[in-house]
């Protein structure tokens, strides 16, 4: 996604001037297009994330837009409490961006990967979540970020591809009519599902905090009796958490469920995205049983 | 000055590990390597010229893991066959180095900044448990931008841990520009100096640099702090001192060439 992300932002710094960019001293291959369209309101601020996000706090307090970015983990976790009390307390409009959520990071190991901003973030006042699952989504998630004038964070990840057409972002899609189970997933990690069992009603989830449920997702989960959840962060404080909390008071008959989350590192090894999701049961093989064992 | 015996024997050391990490490298087909090419020396002389076998060396640059990998395969904690795993699936030898599996990695780096911290912890611990462990701390001059590395610093010289030797890896590149263009960094002795450091400068590929710091560091009276002038990508002729050498992997014939490099480098510092 980070492709369509640099042109994106280019795109919207055409119609938006207050837009400026402010980088954890990350872009190489990636941002030089950027930088040269941003001029001096491009800045790299360094390896200093929390000064990063309050300075950009300032800015936005005088009128700027600054998309904040870096890999996942140093944009959303290393600075949260400057997230927490100077912009999400003051209600700024300060863009984070961050690339990599869950295991984009693959090899990388364990500092580099994010399976938690998804909660952490969602608690905070003002802000919003953004998770993408195509590489469309980019650029409407971000003219949705250029016009929303609160916090947001944008989960960037390798997009997912699909051979169905895909409706527009967002919060919630429909994406594919099916039965058997109701899937509700978050982020791309829903392709790997969808490949597994074409056959069964799957919804997208990419907007948090959760606002509403559509009806016609209450009546799919009561009438497959069955719901899967699927994302790559971790259950406690994730989709899971969240979605269970706001169907119990909705739901009017007992339902039988599927988690299927990160858990971080079970053998404490490492190895490519894939692998990262394969030990936890959200590709391949693994995903393939769990979710066949629960629908028969 | 080192002894001729000894400074050979490191030059050994070191060339054994760069040869092992750049393999390492190429049949990854990984990038980082000018950061590993920029530390090789100074990891080389901690291990080899100057702990002991219970002190402890902190890679706070962990995306240079390769180089700290090949050291620990130089002393026989990693076998060849766990070198081998490096950067595949189902290995503990991620890009950065792992949380908890490995015997001389106490802590999981690669979110920089988390380093020096860590030192003052253990740091701290050895002078408590008055064991005498010292603490060997590696970070990158990128790393000085963060709040969280002066913090460690402040707490290094309040709570006057002297067991502890900062070397800081000054390439004068990070990961997105050079340092004095993205967050000025000089005058960086005067800074440390400031912080109340015994600040150290040293030509960081060279052995008989490091053992006069070895020398000042038994007489200091103060937290010592060592700029080590390095070159990120060294031998790496296309990328030496370029940003390039910290994202790149190998291609074409450039293992063969920088191997040829540092083969040659090897033979002109030998002493005869
Ligand atoms: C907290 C944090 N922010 C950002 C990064 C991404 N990153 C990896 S290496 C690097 C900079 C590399 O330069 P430097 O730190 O000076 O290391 P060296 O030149 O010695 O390789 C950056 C910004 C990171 N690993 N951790």
């Amino acid at each position: 996604m980070r492709k369509e992300f640099a042109l994106a932002i280019i795109e919207a710094k055409k119609k938006h001037d207050n837009l400026v960019f402010v980088t954890g001293d990350l872009g190489y291959m990636a941002l030089e297009q950027v930088m040269e369209v941003f001029g001096e309101e491009f800045i790299n601020a360094g390896v200093a994330e929390q000064n990063m996000i309050t300075v950009s706090a300032g800015l936005a307090h005088e009128g700027f837009i600054p998309f904040v970015y870096s890999i996942a983990p140093f944009v959303a976790l290393r600075p949260y409490e400057q997230i927490r009390n100077d912009v999400c307390l003051h209600n700024l409009p300060v863009k984070l961006v961050g690339n990599g959520g869950g295991y984009g990071y693959g090899i990388m190991g364990a500092t580099h990967h994010c399976l938690e901003d998804i909660g952490a973030l969602r608690m905070l006042p003002n802000m919003k979540v953004i998770v993408p699952l195509t590489a469309e989504d980019v650029v409407q998630a971000i003219s949705f970020m250029v016009k929303d004038s609160s916090p947001n964070y944008l989960r960037m990840n390798l997009a997912a591809k699909f051979d169905f057409e895909v409706a527009e972002f967002a919060a919630w899609r429909h994406l594919k009519k099916g039965e058997k189970a109701t899937v509700i997933g978050t982020g791309p990690v829903l392709q790997n599902i969808v490949n597994a069992y074409a056959e069964l009603d799957f919804w997208c989830l990419s907007v948090f905090p959760v606002i509403e449920i559509p009806d016609a997702l209450i009546e799919s989960i009561e009438r497959t009796g069955k719901v899967i959840f699927i994302e790559e962060h971790l259950g406690e404080g994730g989709l899971r958490e969240t979605l269970s909390f706001h169907l119990l008071g909705k739901l009017k008959k007992a339902v039988q469920v599927l988690s299927l989350s990160a858990s971080g590192y079970p053998s404490g090894k490492y190895g490519n995205q894939q692998w990262h999701q394969e030990e936890n049961s959200l590709a391949g093989e693994s995903l393939k049983n769990r979710v066949g064992s629960f629908l028969s | 000055m080192l002894q001729k015996e000894k400074h050979n024997d490191l030059l050994q050391n070191a060339l054994n590990i760069k040869k092992r990490f750049l393999q390492m490298y190429q049949a990854a087909n990984a990038g980082h390597i000018g950061s590993s090419l920029s530390c090789a020396e100074i990891l080389t002389f901690i291990r080899f010229g100057w702990m002991n076998e219970t002190d402890e060396i902190i890679l706070s640059k962990g995306h240079a893991a390769a180089s700290l990998y090949s050291l620990l395969a130089e002393d026989g904690t990693l076998s060849q066959s766990d070198i081998e795993t490096y950067y595949k699936n189902n290995t503990y030898l991620a890009a950065h180095p792992p949380a908890g599996k490995i015997k001389r990695i106490p802590f999981a780096t690669g979110s920089l900044g988390h380093g020096l911290s860590i030192a003052a912890g253990l740091g701290l611990a050895s002078k408590l448990k008055k064991n005498g462990k010292k603490v060997f701390c590696v970070c990158s001059d990128g790393e000085l931008n963060e709040g969280s590395t002066w913090e460690a610093a402040l707490f290094i010289v309040h709570q006057k841990l002297k067991n502890i030797v900062w070397f800081i890896d000054r390439n004068k590149l990070q990961g997105f520009g050079r340092t004095e263009d993205v967050m000025q960094m000089e005058p960086l002795a005067d800074k440390l100096k400031a912080f109340g450091f015994e600040v150290l400068e040293a030509d960081g590929h060279d052995f008989n640099s490091f053992e006069k710091v070895k020398d000042s560091f038994n007489e200091a009276t103060k937290p010592i702090a060592v700029i080590c002038n390095t070159i990120k990508g060294r031998s790496w002729k296309q990328f030496e001192d370029k940003l390039d050498s910290h994202y790149l992997p190998m291609k074409d014939n450039m293992f063969d060439s920088i191997n040829a490099e540092i083969e040659l480098h090897y033979q002109q510092t030998l002493i005869k």
